[in-house]
């Protein structure tokens, strides 16, 4: 103290001195807040732009015209459905090309069209037997490695010189042609990418959601009701309460292992089916729809219910009558996005089996289907360029329902919000 | 058939309710007006209409849910010797193709003439079965609606009585909750159990090798199977790790701005854009590490010299984390939003920078809640299945290499119980004990994550 004078800092200047950095530290924290923000919503863009990119153009398939003459002599009138379509369509693809003869060079120009072309053609012929006799002029699926190829990829398709030279004919004659792909909406599974679509797999998901939501909501209302209305405060309820919030955190493929042991092996209900899929979901959702139920129940203020019990209304039907239409709209939103949740979920259906490839459109609860995004995960498997394509438009699918559910919960929400 | 049973129960029903309301009607007449009764006439109808149908639903499941296995056993028991006396798997192969056969599905082989009488057997069975129970039910409907309409009297408590039976079905709608638990655990557990019978318990939490292909046949050599798990747990660990590594400060980051110091309108935009990241299902994450990540990551790798599997627990874990971003910036928004602005206040009074006060006051006050969230967080990590099913390995791999491949729990469940093996095999079973395993750690965490909160959180007034 009384050496000598040092010259000593006031408290302000040691304030100020740090000041600079603390307000560098204070910017540079910021930042780190901006960037994770950008981070996260830039994985976001990436994900829609990558999948749209992808998916975008699986909506358009690639045909070849071809001029078909129906011959009576491969079509027998009694029993048109039977014909050989598939000579008829390699006949006529070789009217195209007269020069063509030999076994290879044959087989490698049937390769360019789509199996699929045949049973058009069947179909069009028992539609109409008519036509046996004369020619039209038929724009018929291409295979889908000429679709990938026409789409502009190039790279590894493994033509030979002589099909890459019929190609670029076909082109130049105009013969070849994106329309859209009615099959990615009309078909089920199939091995060949240009006949895959998905409405069994939609169907699948139509009928498993049906009897989610049909189970679900019922029991996730009641549930609500009795959990916040009348159960009274004591261990069992408390215990009830736990049991709900641990269900909600359980992972999916424990319930998926649940329908696989309770429903399936024990109660011996049929595997891939959808009633199955539907139960494990039901059980699945239910914690959602419960926790949403009683928030809406929680919100509607004691006054409704002490009005309707001061006219002499009994408990049951204060609740019936008062409570629960007011609570109704936060109710349907919670099972909304409890739907939105099982729609998406893929990995308790890979457990019941839901996961074969179907090819026929399932027509029952009880019949085999599989799911949407099952479909996704079948499909994402598959080697084909092509299946690659076409499950990025199944995904573009699944996520424009997702899209509708939630901006349905959403405008549910805003609709019937009230402040009280 | 179920379908045509419920129509016609939901006719009867709603005639029951017809009925018993316009009894109620009829006997108030008789003694001047309605408001002599002592409930409404909906509850004479509803009362009428329950008890036409909750004995026949009854009736009906439990019917239902016995039929099948009653049938199957009559059948067998009818079966000749040579069939009967077939190890279970063949028995079962042979009952699979009969009722095939009744449902006029396509059959394995051409059947012969014993599968074709058993099949014909089976089948009236069931007609007997399904008309015995049509009686039953109508049996039921029109009794308890006859016991009702005729017990419809001025003092008649309907209304009591049906509000007591309408609490009922909501205590039985909640309890399906406890169901559920205690059916995750039992089945989850019996198999378990089934399989540490085979395999010991030690051998399972302890073991070093997992490699489940046992053999099919009893002669075939060399795959005996091994079912160390350590190698899928430190597979799961390092996903979730990575997983949370990206999670967790961009999920704590993103909430601190947006909750401190992004503008309310910004904050109404950008918190749903987030939240639609946890919306989207994971089977579409999953295609989207396998299909587009790994090739870049890969190709990154590549460029810079390393050898990056193109399964690698750095895909699966950086794309899971991206998944969970959401989930931890909402479970922090709301926690941090909850401490107190008077304690923020008194920071600032004593002069503290915005971010000053953030991370030494803020922070602090909402660590529990923030603690709870990141548990929640990597249990849901840990259960997780679509994405490492799509983007990580098979080959159980003891590495803490991230580059490299590994395989998960969830992974190891799906690849099991997806095949074509018998149920009864150690392969299968292994299954349901790794799913053991899963429920035990979630649920664990889930207590622990409730837990936290409940012990440590500050109460503010």
């Amino acid at each position: 103290m009384n050496k000598t004078p040092k010259k000593s800092l006031s408290t302000a200047e040691i304030v100020q001195s740090g000041l600079k950095k603390r307000y560098r530290a204070e910017r540079r924290f910021r930042l780190f807040g901006v960037l994770a923000i950008v981070i996260s919503l830039m994985f976001l863009v990436i994900l829609f732009a990558d999948i749209l990119w992808k998916g975008a153009p699986a909506f358009r398939q690639t045909h070849i015209k071809i001029d078909v003459f129906f011959d009576p002599a491969l079509i027998p009138l009694n029993n048109s459905d039977r014909a050989d379509y598939r000579g008829l369509v390699k006949k006529n693809l070789r009217n195209l090309f007269p020069e063509v003869s030999g076994r290879r060079p044959k087989r490698e120009l049937n390769k360019l069209i789509s199996s699929g072309a045949a049973y058009e053609l069947r179909e069009m012929v028992v539609a109409d037997p008519g036509l046996v006799g004369t020619t039209s002029e038929l724009w018929l699926p291409a295979d889908d490695a000429v679709d990938i190829f026409f789409k502009g990829y190039t790279e590894g398709d493994r033509f030979s010189e002589r099909q890459r030279k019929w190609l670029k004919t076909l082109q130049d004659e105009g013969r070849l042609r994106k329309q859209f792909n009615v099959a990615l909406f009309t078909n089920g599974d199939s091995r060949d990418p240009e006949l895959a679509g998905i409405l069994g797999a939609l169907s699948g998901t139509i009928f498993t959601l049906l009897i989610t939501v049909l189970i679900s909501f019922p029991i996730g209302v009641a549930t609500a009701i009795y959990l916040e209305e009348f159960a009274a405060k004591n261990r069992l309820t408390d215990f009830l309460e736990v049991n709900i919030n641990n269900l909600a955190a359980v992972p999916s493929i424990i319930f998926g292992l649940l329908g696989l042991a309770v429903f399936i092996n024990f109660f011996g209900l049929p595997r891939s089916a959808p009633v199955v899929g539907g139960l494990v979901l039901t059980l699945m959702t239910l914690p959602t729809i419960i926790i949403a139920g009683r928030a809406a129940l929680k919100a509607v203020p004691p006054s409704i219910r002490e009005a309707a019990l001061g006219i002499g209304a009994s408990k049951m039907q204060t609740i019936m009558h008062h409570v629960l239409p007011l609570a109704m709209p936060g109710m349907l939103t919670g099972t909304i996005i409890g739907m939105a949740r099982a729609l998406g979920e893929t990995a308790p259906l890979l457990m019941i089996g839901m996961v074969a490839f179907i090819v026929d459109i399932p027509k029952t609860f009880t019949s085999p289907a599989t799911a949407l995004p099952v479909q996704i995960y079948l499909w994402a498997d598959s080697p084909e360029r092509a299946f690659a394509e076409r499950t990025s438009a199944a995904i573009i699918v699944l996520l424009v329902f997702l899209i509708v559910m939630n901006a349905t919960a959403v405008v549910l929400r805003k609709k019937f919000e009230r402040r009280w | 058939m179920p379908l045509t049973f419920l129509l016609v129960l939901l006719v009867l029903t709603t005639v029951a309710f017809c009925c018993g309301h316009r009894r109620s009607h009829k006997v108030a007449a008789e003694i001047g007006g309605i408001s002599k009764l002592h409930s409404r006439p909906t509850y004479y109808g509803s009362l009428a209409a329950l008890w036409c149908a909750l004995p026949a639903i009854v009736m009906y499941s439990i019917w239902l849910s016995f039929e099948s296995s009653i049938v199957t056993n009559l059948v067998v028991n009818d079966l000749p010797e040579s069939l009967r006396n077939l190890p279970v798997s063949e028995l079962g192969l042979v009952i699979n193709d009969i009722k095939n056969l009744v449902s006029g599905n396509i059959v394995a082989k051409i059947p012969n003439q014993t599968i074709l009488a058993a099949a014909e057997h089976y089948r009236s069975l069931i007609n007997i079965s399904q008309a015995a129970l049509a009686v039953t039910m109508l049996g039921f409907a029109i009794s308890g609606i006859v016991v009702v309409l005729r017990s419809i009297k001025p003092e008649l408590k309907a209304r009591n009585q049906v509000e007591k039976v309408v609490k009922a079905l909501l205590l039985i709608s909640s309890s399906v909750a406890v169901f559920t638990t205690i059916g995750i655990v039992l089945s989850v557990l019996f198999e378990a159990l089934r399989f540490f019978q085979q395999v010991p318990l030690t051998d399972f939490i302890f073991g070093l090798k997992w490699s489940p292909q046992t053999a099919i046949r009893a002669d075939q050599v060399g795959s005996s199977g091994t079912f160390g798990a350590i190698p899928i747990f430190t597979g799961t660990l390092l996903i979730a790790a990575i997983a949370m590594s990206v999670a967790v400060p961009l999920g704590l980051m993103a909430a601190i701005y947006l909750s401190e110091y992004a503008h309310p309108k910004i904050r109404t935009i950008v918190k749903p854009l987030l939240e639609i990241l946890a919306g989207i299902p994971t089977v579409v994450y999953g295609f989207f590490a396998a299909l587009t990540v790994a090739p870049m990551v890969r190709g990154f790798g590549s460029s810079l010299g390393l050898d990056i599997s193109s399964e690698s627990a750095l895909v699966a874990g950086l794309v899971m984390g991206v998944m969970i971003i959401p989930f931890i910036s909402s479970l922090s928004d709301d926690v941090i939003n909850a401490v107190p602005q008077a304690l923020r206040d008194g920071s600032y009074g004593l002069g503290a920078t915005k971010s000053e006060t953030i991370r030494k006051v803020v922070i602090p006050a909402a660590l529990p809640g923030i603690v709870s969230g990141i548990l929640l967080a990597v249990s849901r990590a840990i259960g997780e299945t679509m994405i490492v099913v799509m983007a990580a390995g098979l080959s159980a791999n003891l590495t803490a290499n991230p580059l490299q491949t590994v395989t998960t729990v969830t992974v190891q469940i799906v690849t099991l119980l997806v095949g074509d093996q018998e149920f009864e095999s150690a392969k299968t079973l292994a299954a349901f004990a790794l799913g053991l395993m899963l429920f035990i750690v979630t649920l664990g965490l889930n207590i622990i994550a409730l837990q936290v909160v409940k012990k440590f959180r500050e109460q503010y007034e």
